[in-house]
């Protein structure tokens, strides 16, 4: 639910990075805040359990500067990606703009990866919204753990797996290291922004 | 969804922002909605509190305890209202997309504080209203 004040000239909207837990989707948001804190002013809001997992959300207000005169700011929130925490994802959902799916590339969270999505998109559903006409970006995330040794799904299978129907674009990316992370966020808000424009012609 | 409102009602529910509760003394006040956009704050100069945070936040606890309130069989609990030694927060559901979230300090009982709320809800009502989803 962007929200447009046409006194200020300013345009709200918002970002969620969705995914399985553990999924790095907390990772991306601390390093958009450390590469941007000059441009950050606040600190950035984390809900965590004793365990250092997301217990509600992680929030960071982002300034994107001006589209069309108009300053534009970006809030981003992660949810808990554990499955217990359906409840609350589903309130973070609530007046998304834009998505972020964080996919983990280790095999062993094929599954984990497969059931998140098909869980995004039934909670899409309670607000009356198709993952297919929401923006979308895909994340595959942990791309660098291949240097280790660790077994990754193959980029082809996890476009079958996540993207066969989406066909939305796609970065491989590791969120620790921070590659693709800003050009995933460029994505989603060239994309979000796009689409508010479209519904406001 | 995205929604627009113009200088014309955003004027207005400023001016009651700022006549029926900073006026008598409520130290911040700020208007979002449940997606946790700002819509318009006000403060008393004095204190600067993160606004965008502090939104995301109450947006968060309003929607989590909302569900809550539904677990237990009711629709919606009807006060909800943090005490802080100095200064305390107020949340007040206005139609069913937005929330007024006042911040006062010990000058104002909570008694007089829910009953300018309530004016004041009513009266942001009506300049919402057209702006929102049926």
């Amino acid at each position: 639910m962007a929200f447009v004040n046409l006194k200020n000239k300013e345009v709200q909207a918002k970002i969620v990075y969705y995914g399985p837990g553990r999924g790095g989707k907390t990772t991306n948001l601390e390093y958009i805040y450390n590469k941007f804190n000059k441009r950050i002013k606040t600190e950035m809001v984390t809900i965590k359990t004793h365990g250092d997992r997301t217990l509600f959300f992680d929030f960071l207000p982002f300034d994107v500067g001006k589209i069309k005169g108009y300053s534009v700011k970006i809030q981003l929130y992660t949810v808990p990606g554990q499955v217990k925490y359906d409840a609350t994802r589903r309130l973070v959902l609530r007046g998304v703009d834009g998505i972020v799916f964080v996919a983990d590339s280790m095999a062993v969270r094929r599954e984990k990866n497969i059931l998140s999505l098909r869980n995004l998109q039934k909670n899409l559903a309670t607000f009356r919204k198709s993952i297919f006409r929401v923006p979308i970006v895909l994340q595959y995330n942990k791309r660098d753990l291949a240097e280790q040794g660790i077994p990754l799904l193959s980029l082809e299978m996890l476009e079958k797996d996540l993207n066969s129907k989406l066909k939305a674009p796609y970065f491989e990316a590791s969120a620790l290291l921070g590659s693709n992370v800003v050009a995933t966020l460029k994505r989603i808000v060239w994309m979000t922004m796009s689409s508010l424009l479209k519904e406001l012609k | 969804m995205t929604y627009m409102l113009g200088r014309k009602a955003l004027d207005e529910i400023e001016a009651v922002l700022q006549q029926d509760l900073s006026d008598v003394g409520v130290d911040c006040i700020f208007l979002i909605d449940m997606a946790g956009n700002v819509i318009a704050n006000l403060d008393n100069g004095e204190i600067k509190h993160d606004i965008y945070s502090l939104a995301a936040l109450a947006a968060g606890n309003f929607a989590a305890v909302s569900t809550m309130a539904r677990i237990i069989g009711e629709d919606e609990f009807s006060l909800l209202f943090h005490k802080g030694e100095k200064e305390s927060i107020h949340f007040s559901k206005v139609l069913s997309d937005f929330l007024l979230i006042t911040i006062f300090g010990k000058g104002i009982s909570l008694g007089f504080l829910r009953l300018k709320v309530a004016e004041a809800t009513e009266k942001i009502k009506r300049i919402l209203e057209p702006f929102c989803t049926p």
